[in-house]
């Protein structure tokens, strides 16, 4: 059944690059963290505002973001935008649609842990003389964003997920690029693509402990 | 954009696309499921401890991205020999994907029946298997219904990812169609909207029922 030799010296001899591709793909995934991170909160301050033009846009997006693929959206990024004249580098495509996606669920995370704040907390604020903006900045946020703090964490392990499909626009200087680079040079799949499934399992695990590890420090009080 | 060289023909040809798609969904789905409630129930029953093999072998299928898994389940299957088709690959791995997540889904589900209550069914004589079929199931489906549906869906969408192993799915046909035709926009319109179509309406069937079915309110 298994008249397969297993060349696994020449997959580890190239560790060192794939190392040095985790660590594009680290960067990828916290850079749209921080990008989905922030959007998502404007999202959440444009459905609080009662702007219908802004609850609109913050709707589309977040159900947009949730379904459809993200695949589709990196192809969003990298094709489709073309058709306006914006050609994005496979980095920036694959930046671009996790950050998009990221965004909607994180959004979508964050209207959950919304309903855990009273309103009265924000009547509160505006009653202290703060304005909509104050209160939300300084009463709501801090709260809302303890609360969906772990369903956050799990949406970084996603976004480190997520970049593999980035081999699919071209990407190669990520895990899963480079891995492909190397496959494709050599035609030792299994070898090369099972060391990457390793650093990507480790990579992930390593996110979940230090999140935890940061929720412990953090959340104390 | 309106004077597009698509037509009908390629229109069926997304059309198919998308029937391939629902095809791997629902083949591994419910495979994927029966898994899931089997691994679910081993994982309720043996407790945390005794369990963990078997959870630290599906915590893999979620720590790795899917088109890793697919690559290694490709490559696998051709070091062993089994002649499968993509498609039938597609499926294995995205069976066990689907059985990581459902794993939990449905080991959340039976916790969240009340011990009194499965013990009241065990004193008027049920046996351990009357009690499962006739009080933690009913009671275990109605909480791990939204979240199965939400897993369904994360299924159909991750599903575009077996375009790497040659399947011609919807997002590969549409890319096909962008290749031929040079319009890419508008045909990843059409696909994003065919996606949007099936997923949107169920999801907000999941997010009724979660709301209705909610134990709180």
């Amino acid at each position: 059944m298994f008249n397969y030799t297993f060349h696994w010296n020449q997959a580890l001899r190239a560790l060192p690059q794939m190392l040095d591709g985790a660590l594009v793909t680290l960067q990828v995934a916290v850079l749209s963290m921080v990008i989905g991170l922030a959007c998502a909160i404007a999202l959440t301050g444009f459905r609080l505002s009662g702007s219908r033009i802004l609850s609109g846009i913050a709707a589309v997006w977040v159900e947009v973001a949730r379904n459809t693929p993200a695949l589709f959206q990196i192809y969003m990024a990298h094709f489709g935008l073309g058709n306006f004249g914006i050609h994005l580098s496979p980095y920036a495509a694959l930046l671009a649609g996790i950050a998009f996606n990221n965004a909607g669920y994180l959004a979508e995370n964050f209207r959950g842990a919304l309903k855990a704040i009273p309103e009265t907390q924000t009547r509160a604020g505006r009653s202290l003389g703060m304005n909509s903006l104050q209160a939300f900045r300084f009463i709501v946020l801090p709260q809302m964003l303890r609360v969906a703090y772990l369903p956050a964490t799990n949406q970084m392990v996603w976004a480190i997920l997520m970049t593999s499909l980035g081999v699919t626009v071209g990407m190669n200087t990520d895990l899963a690029g480079v891995t492909q680079e190397l496959n494709a040079r050599s035609f030792r799949t299994f070898e090369f693509f099972a060391i990457a499934a390793v650093i990507y399992y480790f990579i992930a695990k390593a996110v979940t402990l230090a999140a935890r590890a940061l929720a412990w420090r953090m959340f104390r009080y | 954009m309106l004077d597009t060289a698509l037509t009908w023909n390629d229109l069926l040809f997304l059309g198919q696309g998308a029937a391939m798609t629902l095809a791997v969904t629902a083949v591994s789905v419910a495979a994927g499921t029966i898994m899931g409630i089997i691994f679910g129930v081993i994982r309720f029953q043996a407790g945390p401890i005794w369990s963990m093999p078997l959870m630290f072998f599906l915590d893999i299928f979620r720590s790795v991205p899917l088109l890793i898994q697919l690559v290694l389940g490709n490559a696998l299957q051709s070091i062993a020999k089994l002649g499968w088709p993509p498609f039938t690959t597609s499926c294995v791995v995205l069976s066990l994907y689907t059985a990581a997540y459902c794993t939990e889904i449905v080991r959340g589900g039976i916790a969240s029946v009340p011990v009194t209550t499965r013990r009241a069914g065990r004193s008027l004589g049920m046996t351990w298997g009357q009690d499962m079929r006739y009080i933690v199931a009913p009671l275990a489906t109605r909480v791990s219904l939204p979240a199965w549906i939400g897993l369904t869906l994360g299924v159909m969408k991750d599903s575009a990812l077996v375009l790497w192993l040659g399947l011609i799915e919807l997002l590969r046909a549409s890319q096909i169609l962008v290749t031929r035709l040079q319009e890419p926009l508008f045909i990843l319109l059409i696909c994003g909207a065919i996606y949007f179509i099936i997923s949107f309406p169920i999801a907000r069937l999941g997010g009724y029922l979660e709301r209705r079915w909610s134990p709180h309110d």
